[in-house]
């Protein structure tokens, strides 16, 4: 117990040193955890190589990480990226692979560790590009988002990889590899036949797509009734550990069956409650695997090797760059895209450790190469900050021309977050999709959602006034909020942390009444509509035109009255006290008073009243209209 | 059974009106169709489709409204704007109202003198209503002199309300009439100089 205790303080504390100055010195969190693991590896002996077991565990990571990745990819969004995500993304994995075997070849390793190498470094960070291009503001720029294409289909492309893998295993490294590989050794399957365990993959592939269609949603609906927060979690972790256990048990890729699970349930309503259950699990443990691998460098290897290790990353980023290059220029990418497309990409990223301790671990690898080969990783992540320095600094001042055009493109992609889709909430709804605009909706009763779902409404299930629901519902890309709850605490939440983290988002917020208009208009809200005050108003023109007063005039006077209620609005604020109860505050009492006789006067007044006073030009001149107040 | 004669009245503020509304409600008498613009459409909705076929329904339209800034008051102008569509009214095809007649009835605040060359507008009240002749006459409609009341706001002080008030009952009558109008008529400045209505002539 206190041995765990003692790492899991020690893992932590070093996180908590490190991860934050690299944030701020503009390294990203990715190489903010390498440091710490460097630091307590290597640099002060903390923890020795012991770390595989740690690092197992911390693998899980990027089991979540498919999963996540899985979410968010609508089968229609692959669809409409075809031929970035095939044409890209395909040609730059064969092609880096390809290239990167044929070196090492000639370098003389044998073809199954050399295309095992190549296989290896081909993948990229999505971890450090996917944040940085995000922080930077450079993801719907064409280069980024031909960046992120490519990311995508490395991420879908370490599925066959893993399976691939272990066929590479050299026999003579197989018998001398200490440990055997942990993933397969807990297999059923593997003293069956070949096409009984066929048979049983597809099973286990089907039972994820099937459950995943048809089990999981109900069941999320259900505990969704229960209004138990830990639930969600617990239920989330549960289909991912499961679906892993499962995959295990057949023999398949942990990794692969998450994914799956994640495509499945990316139409799910529950997709965003989903995303923010387990983000934080995601980036700990994939946080956590950082730790290992900067635990893990061999500073023998590398003090004996600096040069090369050296030669090797520069070498394979050179590589990486110019495959990117060229496929930019191919695919017509021109330039300051092109240069980030090929900056950005040229590293290899967190699945190459992956690979590398999955091929080590099945034999592919002998461990010199190994060690070596993580170092180069390694090293090629810590220069992808410097490398988005180097774009910033000397490739985006050549184009500064070409940013106005630039920025309308960027504001097409803005979105309208809709928080509860009540009565109010759907009738915004229905007029923005009517219009062509991309909402996004949420709310927290899962039988509303359900019902909406019949109606062809997509509703994503989840409590809008959490924070991390709101930024997995895409916040920072939003441009405009519709806070269209009932629950005014609730509201006032979510417009007071929009309006801190995301100043220039507009805000639109129902109140009930005019005490709420004063709260949200405090809390930072930018138009602020009482849910019941426009219908009572027409009800209230109807009982005019009922009385017998012209429609027009009964148009006209309901106006008018509106304008007098929202100046009162306004000469009231003056009174409000946000931090004292309306009914405790007598000059606020005593101004409603005064302020109701006027309305009186106001309205009939005869000349000069507010009705006249909208429609001077139409009082004939020299006419005296009779004035009841005098 | 829908009459021969639309009249189509725009008043913003019926509430203040002198004239203008007692002259709508007398028409009622006449049997004509009588649409009060602001009463359908206070909020400005007018339905284009409906209007059009009141327009395909009648051979002679009245436009009753106080005289603004030498126009029309703005929902009647947004009337015209959208009703008199091409294609319906004006352009290829648009010969729904060719042949109808067009009739302008309207109040002014000044008296009849500043209406002239000499006086305060400069100008007839005719050719200041110009804008509203040459609608009609690219629609293919028989434009008439307007039927004018000047001074609104005095003439039940200064009697000749009731006189205009019978005036406007036989024009409505004469409307019904689908005979043409004389020459003379159609080329007056007013179909009521000096508060004297010409339609006799040409009967």
């Amino acid at each position: 117990m206190d041995g765990l205790l003692g790492q899991a303080c020690l893992f932590l504390g070093a996180a908590l040193i490190t991860v934050p100055i690299a944030k701020r010195c503009g390294l990203g969190s990715v190489l903010g955890y390498l440091i710490a693991g460097v630091v307590i590896g290597p640099v002060f002996g903390l923890v020795g190589g012991d770390v595989t077991d740690i690092q197992h565990f911390a693998e899980f990571g990027v089991v979540m990480m498919l999963f996540l990745v899985g979410l968010e990819l609508e089968p229609r969004m692959l669809w409409e990226m075809r031929t970035k995500l095939l044409g890209l993304g395909g040609l730059q994995v064969v092609g880096t692979t390809a290239l990167v075997t044929v070196c090492a070849m000639w370098f003389g390793q044998p073809w199954q560790i050399a295309l095992a190498i190549g296989l290896i470094l081909a993948l990229s960070s999505t971890a450090i590009v996917v944040q940085t291009l995000n922080e930077k503001g450079l993801m719907q720029t064409p280069g980024g988002k031909s960046s992120f294409s490519v990311l995508l289909f490395q991420d879908i492309a370490v599925i066959p990889m893993l399976a691939l893998m272990p066929l590479l295993a050299l026999p003579e490294l197989a018998s001398t590899g200490g440990h055997d590989d942990h993933h397969g050794s807990t297999s059923l399957v593997s003293g069956l036949s070949p096409w009984l365990q066929a048979l049983i993959t597809a099973g286990a592939i089907g039972v994820v797509v099937l459950s995943g269609r048809y089990v999981v949603n109900p069941v999320l609906h259900y505990i969704a009734r229960a209004r138990l927060r830990e639930m969600f979690t617990a239920v989330a972790l549960f289909i991912v550990i499961g679906i892993a256990m499962l995959m295990s048990l057949v023999g398949l890729s942990p990794a692969l069956g998450t994914f799956l699970a994640g495509v499945v349930l990316a139409n799910s309503e529950f997709r965003h409650e989903l995303e923010s259950d387990l983000e934080p699990f995601k980036g700990l443990l994939l946080g956590l695997f950082f730790i290992t691998v900067g635990a893990a460098i061999d500073t023998d290897v590398l003090f004996n090797n600096t040069l090369l290790v050296v030669a090797l990353t520069l070498g394979i980023m050179a590589v990486k760059g110019g495959i990117l290059a060229l496929l930019a220029w191919t695919f017509r990418i021109r330039g300051r895209d092109a240069w980030l497309f090929a900056l950005s990409l040229a590293q290899a990223g967190e699945f190459g450790f992956v690979l590398l301790s999955f091929a080590t671990q099945n034999a592919v690898l002998p461990g010199d190469i190994g060690a070596l080969l993580s170092l180069v990783v390694a090293f090629s992540m810590f220069l992808t900050p410097m490398l988005f320095i180097a774009y910033e600094q000397l490739v985006q001042p050549r184009f500064e021309a070409e940013d106005k055009r630039q920025a309308d493109e960027i504001d097409e992609t803005g979105t309208v977050l809709i928080a509860g889709m009540g009565r109010f909430g759907m009738i915004i709804n229905r007029m923005l999709v009517s219009m062509g605009h991309k909402t996004v909706v949420l709310d927290h009763q899962s039988e509303q959602v359900a019902r909406l779902a019949k109606f062809g409404v997509k509703t994503f299930f989840g409590d809008a006034s959490r924070p991390d629901l709101l930024v997995s519902a895409g916040i920072a890309e939003a441009r405009v909020l519709v806070v269209a709850i009932e629950d005014m605490e609730r509201s006032l939440d979510i417009v007071r942390f929009a309006r801190r983290e995301y100043p220039k988002l507009h805000i639109v917020a129902r109140a009930a009444g005019r005490m709420d208009v004063y709260r949200l208009y405090y809390a930072g809200a930018d138009d602020i509509i009482r849910e019941t005050f426009d219908s009572a108003v027409r009800a209230g023109r109807c009982a005019y035109e009922a009385l017998g007063m012209h429609p027009y005039l009964a148009h006209k006077s309901a106006q008018a009255f509106v304008q007098f209620d929202r100046e009162l609005m306004i000469r009231m604020a003056a009174y409000w006290d946000d931090e004292v109860a309306p009914e405790d505050n007598p000059a606020y009492i005593e101004e409603g008073k005064r302020q109701a006789a006027m309305l009186d006067t106001a309205m009939r007044g005869g000349r000069g009243s507010l009705l006249d006073a909208s429609e001077r030009g139409w009082i004939p001149p020299g006419s005296v209209p009779q004035a009841e107040g005098d | 059974m829908p009459s021969d004669v639309l009249l189509l009245f725009a008043h913003p503020r019926p509430d203040l009106s002198a004239c203008n509304v007692s002259l709508f409600e007398a028409a009622a008498d006449a049997e004509v169709t009588r649409v009060d613009l602001y009463g359908e459409y206070p909020r400005h909705d007018i339905d284009v489709d409906r209007e059009q076929q009141r327009l395909r329904d009648h051979h002679t339209v009245v436009l009753q409204f106080p005289v603004y800034w030498y126009s029309t008051p703005p929902l009647m102008k947004e009337w015209i704007d959208l009703v008199l569509e091409y294609g319906f009214a004006y352009g290829v095809g648009g010969d729904a109202l060719a042949g109808k007649r067009l009739v302008c009835a309207v109040t002014t605040g000044a008296q009849a003198n500043a209406y002239s060359a000499e006086g305060m507008h400069g100008h007839s009240l005719r050719e200041l209503l110009r804008p509203l002749e040459r609608t009609a006459v690219l629609c293919q409609m028989t434009y008439l002199p307007p039927f004018a009341l000047f001074s609104a706001q005095r003439a039940a002080a200064e009697g000749v309300f009731d006189a205009h008030a019978a005036n406007w009952r036989a024009l409505l009558q004469r409307l019904k009439d689908p005979r043409p109008f004389s020459d003379a008529v159609l080329g007056a400045d007013a179909l009521n100089p000096d508060g004297r209505l010409m339609i006799e002539e040409g009967a």
